[in-house]
C-alpha cells in the first residue's frame, strides 16, 4: 500500500515550526519512508508568517512543493496561521492548530472570530498548546504539545515520534528529552479526547 | 551507509568536501548561505584543512577562489543572484583567463523574489560568459553535480556556473554520498600568462574559449544530466529545466508521461536533443524556473515558425515560480485549490524584533528628521530595510549594495541637504566604503548613518568583517574626526541621540553617526551558550 502524508506547517518566524518537521522528518527517514521539507529562510523569519511543506511517502517524492488542494493536513502552532494556507488543503483534511494567539500586528483580528472559522472547518483539533506545556512545566514545549496532537492524524507510529525525539533532543541531555516526551504524549491525549470531525 | 537528509545548500556542501575542495569564498545571502554555513561548521572540513571564509562582498570572493584555483586547487564562490552581479566583474573574466584548479560559481536564484529586490535568472550569466552552467533539479542531483561539476571545470579549464533556486536551496532531501576524493596538490599554471588578460593574451584565450563551445554543447548531449525519454503522443514536447522537472513528475504520479520530454540540467543546451525534440512534436511546452531563457533561445527573435508555449505566451506567468499546480494548468488540466484564505485574514509581514538596536535608531533619526520632512533618508539592503514598513516609516529607498551613500551623495549635489544615508555594518564594507571616499572626496553635504549591530542580521548572524573599525576606517577615509559619532541606541538615551543626530545634519559635510549595539538574536545566541558551558563546567 501506498503511504503519502503531505503536511502544511504553519506558524511566525521562531515558533518552532522547524523542530517539529525535524521530528517528523527523522521519524520516517527511520521508518524507510522518502522525505522532502522546504523551509522559509532569510526576511520572513524575522516575526513574519513561515510555513514549511513536509511531505512523506513510500515511493519517491518529485515536488518539494505540496500542490494546492491535496495536503493532508495544516499543523500550526498559530491559530491566524492555520487560515491562511487552507488553499492547500483537501477537502478532508485535518487542521491541527494551537488556539493560543501570537500577537505581533496591530490588525490582528478578532481571536474569537478566528477560533470560530477554524471550528467551522470538518476535521480540526484546537489545542490550547500553550496552556498545556505550562501544566508540565516547559512553556516551551508548546510545539511538541501540537505535534503530539497531530499524531492522531500521522501514519506513523507513536513509538517512532518518541524515539525521533530521543534521538533529536538527546544532546540537550535527559531533563529536555523527558519534557518534551511529556508534552508530546500531552498532546496526543488532548487530541484523542477532543478531536472533532463532523 | 543511512542517507544523509540535507538542504540543497547542504547537499551542495557535501559534495564539494567530498568532490576535494580546498576553499570556499562567500558573502552571506538567502538563499546561498547555507552552503558556507555548512563547510564552516563541519569538522571534517576542518581536518581536511578546508579554507571556508566569509568574504567582504561577492567580487572579492570570486576573485579569491580564482586565485586558489590558481594555485592549482578546488575552490568555490557562492552568493545569491544580486551577488552575482557585484561579482560579474571577475566572474566573466575568470571565463578568458580559464582556471588552474577545478572552480565552481555557485548563483542562488529567488524567484519570486521571498527574500531579494528581484528576480533576475543566473543562466543569463552563464549564457553571457560562455560558461557551462549546472542546474540540478534535487538534493541528490546537486550533491553528485559538484563531482561532475570540477571534473567539467578541470577538463576544459574553465569554471562552472552553478545555478539553484531557492525551493531547492531550502528544501531538505535523502542524499547518499559518494566516494571521497584527494584535494589536488599546489601547482602553478602551465602558462605563467594565462591569467594576464592583456589585450594580446585575452584576444588569443578569447579564442580559445569560443572554440570549446562545440565540445561543451557536446558534453551537455553526453553527459547523462540533460536526458529525452520518449512518449507516443508527438502533440506534445516538454522540455524542462532544473526544479521544473520535478512539477512535471508531480502531475503524472504514476510516471506515465505520454509525451516526449527532454530534462536539462546542463548548458549549453543539447542542439542534438532539442532539434530532435523540435522535429518530432507540434508543440513544445518549455516549462523553466525563473526566466524564459531556454524559451527565448528557441524562439530567437522573429522564431514564429516553431510553436512554443511557456512564459512569453501566457501558458505560464511570465513571472514569480513555478509549483505543481501552474504545471497542469499549462499541461492543460485544472487549477484545484482547497478553500479560498477567509477575508480575516491579514498579512503578517516580517518586522524588527522586540529589542532590536535599529528600532531606536529610527526612532532617533525620525524625531531629528521631523524639522526637514520625510523623503530625504536613503537606506540599504539588511534587517534595517523593514523600517520601510510601519509603524517605523522611515525610509525612501533599498536598491542595492551600498546605493545609501551614493545616492544620498547623488540626491545632495541636486540640492537636496540634507540627505540622509542609513546602511548596515556589513552592508558598509560589503560596498559603502567607496562610495564614502566619493562623498569626502566632494565634500558632500550628507549625514551617513551606519548601524553597527556587530553582525550580518538578515541572513542569521555571521560575522560582519567591520566589528570595532567602522569608526576607523571612516577616519582613514577622511571624515573628519568630530564629525564621526558613536552613540548607544537605547530607549533611555533617545534624547541624547537626537541631539547628536540634529547636530550633525546641520554640519555642511560629509558626518558619520554609528549607532553601536549588538543584535538581540546574536546576543541571546551568545548568551545561551555561555549559560550551557556554565552548566556543564
Amino acid at each position: 500500500m501506498i503511504m503519502k502524508n503531505d503536511i502544511i506547517l504553519a506558524g511566525v518566524g521562531g515558533q518552532g515550526i522547524l523542530s517539529i518537521a525535524a521530528i517528523i522528518g527523522t521519524a520516517a527517514v527511520s521508518r524507510g519512508l522518502y522525505v522532502k521539507q522546504s523551509e522559509v529562510h532569510g526576511m520572513s523569519q524575522r516575526g513574519g508568517d513561515v510555513q514549511s511543506h513536509l511531505r512523506l511517502s513510500s515511493r519517491p517524492i518529485a515536488s518539494d512543493l505540496i500542490p494546492t488542494g491535496a495536503a493532508d493536513m495544516i499543523i500550526s502552532v498559530e491559530p491566524l496561521e492555520a487560515l491562511r494556507y487552507l488553499p492547500w488543503l483537501k477537502k478532508e483534511g485535518w487542521i491541527i492548530t494551537n488556539t493560543k494567539p501570537f500577537v505581533n500586528i496591530p490588525n490582528y483580528p478578532p481571536l474569537e472570530e478566528v477560533l470560530a472559522t477554524i471550528a467551522s472547518k470538518p476535521h480540526h483539533v484546537m489545542i490550547d498548546a500553550d496552556e498545556i506545556a505550562t501544566e508540565i512545566g516547559s512553556a516551551r514545549s508548546a510545539n511538541m504539545v501540537i505535534l503530539g496532537a497531530s499524531t492522531i492524524c500521522l501514519d506513523l507510529p507513536f513509538e517512532e515520534l518518541e524515539q525521533a525525539i530521543r534521538s533529536v533532543f538527546g544532546k540537550k541531555g535527559e531533563e529536555i528529552v523527558h519534557t518534551n516526551l511529556s508534552a508530546l504524549r500531552a498532546g496526543r491525549d488532548f487530541a484523542l479526547q477532543h478531536k472533532n470531525q463532523a | 551507509m543511512q542517507k544523509m537528509i540535507l538542504l540543497g545548500d547542504e547537499a551542495i556542501a557535501q559534495g564539494a568536501i567530498d568532490a576535494g575542495l580546498s576553499g570556499i569564498y562567500a558573502y552571506p545571502g538567502t538563499p546561498s548561505t547555507e552552503i558556507t554555513e555548512y563547510i564552516i561548521a563541519s569538522k571534517e572540513a576542518k581536518n581536511n584543512g578546508i579554507v571556508a571564509n566569509w568574504t567582504a562582498n561577492e567580487k572579492t570572493a570570486v576573485e579569491t577562489a580564482l586565485g586558489m584555483s590558481y594555485a592549482g586547487k578546488r575552490a568555490m564562490a557562492c552568493m545569491k543572484h544580486v551577488g552575482l552581479n557585484v561579482a560579474a566583474d571577475p566572474f566573466i573574466n575568470s571565463a578568458v583567463t580559464g582556471i588552474n584548479g577545478g572552480l565552481i560559481v555557485v548563483s542562488a536564484d529567488d524567484p519570486s523574489m521571498h527574500s531579494s529586490q528581484n528576480e533576475q535568472d543566473s543562466r543569463f550569466y552563464g549564457k553571457f560568459a560562455l560558461l557551462p552552467i549546472l542546474e540540478p533539479s534535487n538534493q541528490q542531483e546537486a550533491y553528485d553535480m559538484v563531482h561532475y561539476g570540477f571534473d567539467l571545470s578541470e577538463k576544459y579549464q574553465i569554471p562552472v556556473l552553478f545555478r539553484i533556486t531557492t525551493r531547492l536551496a531550502h528544501s531538505r532531501s535523502g542524499i547518499e554520498r559518494k566516494a571521497k576524493r584527494a584535494q589536488n596538490e599546489m601547482t602553478l599554471p602551465g602558462d605563467l600568462k594565462q591569467f594576464v588578460l592583456l589585450p594580446a593574451i585575452a584576444r588569443r584565450r578569447y579564442k580559445g574559449l569560443l572554440g570549446l563551445q562545440p565540445q561543451l554543447e557536446n558534453e551537455s548531449e553526453n553527459s547523462g544530466w540533460n536526458q529525452y525519454t520518449d512518449g507516443p503522443d508527438k502533440s506534445l514536447g516538454i522540455i524542462a529545466a532544473g526544479l521544473a522537472y520535478n512539477y512535471l513528475l508531480e502531475n503524472f504520479p504514476e510516471g506515465n508521461i505520454p509525451y516526449p520530454v527532454l530534462k536539462i540540467g546542463q548548458y549549453p543546451l543539447p542542439r542534438l536533443w532539442v532539434e530532435k525534440i523540435a522535429n518530432e512534436c507540434e508543440t513544445l511546452l518549455v516549462l523553466e524556473e525563473g526566466m524564459p531563457v531556454i524559451e527565448e533561445m528557441l524562439k530567437g527573435y522573429l522564431g514564429n515558425c516553431l510553436n512554443i508555449k511557456g512564459r512569453l505566451d501566457g501558458t505560464l506567468p511570465r513571472d514569480g515560480e513555478l509549483n505543481p499546480n501552474l504545471v497542469a494548468v499549462a499541461l492543460g488540466g485544472k487549477m484545484i485549490r482547497g478553500e479560498e484564505v477567509p477575508s480575516l485574514v491579514v498579512p503578517r509581514p516580517p518586522s524588527l524584533c522586540a529589542g532590536c538596536p535599529h528600532t531606536d535608531s529610527y526612532l532617533a533619526l525620525n524625531e531629528a528628521m521631523k524639522v526637514y520632512g520625510k523623503g530625504r533618508v536613503f537606506s540599504d539592503i539588511g534587517c534595517y530595510t523593514l523600517a520601510a514598513l510601519p509603524p517605523l516609516e522611515a525610509i525612501n529607498s533599498c536598491v542595492d549594495m551600498g546605493a545609501s551613500i551614493t545616492m544620498a551623495k547623488g540626491a545632495a549635489d541636486a540640492g537636496l541637504v540634507p540627505a540622509v544615508a542609513v546602511i548596515g555594518d556589513s552592508t558598509f564594507t560589503h560596498s559603502g566604503i567607496t562610495g564614502l571616499l566619493d562623498a569626502v572626496i566632494s565634500k558632500s553635504p550628507i549625514t551617513i548613518l551606519i548601524l553597527d549591530n556587530s553582525t550580518t542580521g538578515m541572513t542569521g548572524g555571521q560575522p560582519s568583517a567591520a566589528t570595532g573599525r567602522i569608526a576607523e576606517i571612516c577616519k582613514g577615509i577622511g571624515v573628519e574626526e568630530e564629525h564621526i559619532r558613536i552613540l548607544k541606541p537605547l530607549r533611555k538615551n533617545h534624547d541624547e541621540n537626537v541631539k547628536i543626530i540634529a547636530e550633525e545634519l546641520a554640519y555642511p559635510g560629509v558626518s558619520v553617526v554609528i549607532p553601536t549595539r549588538e543584535c538581540v538574536q546574536t546576543l541571546n545566541r551568545r548568551m545561551r551558550e555561555k549559560f550551557k558551558n556554565k552548566k556543564t563546567e
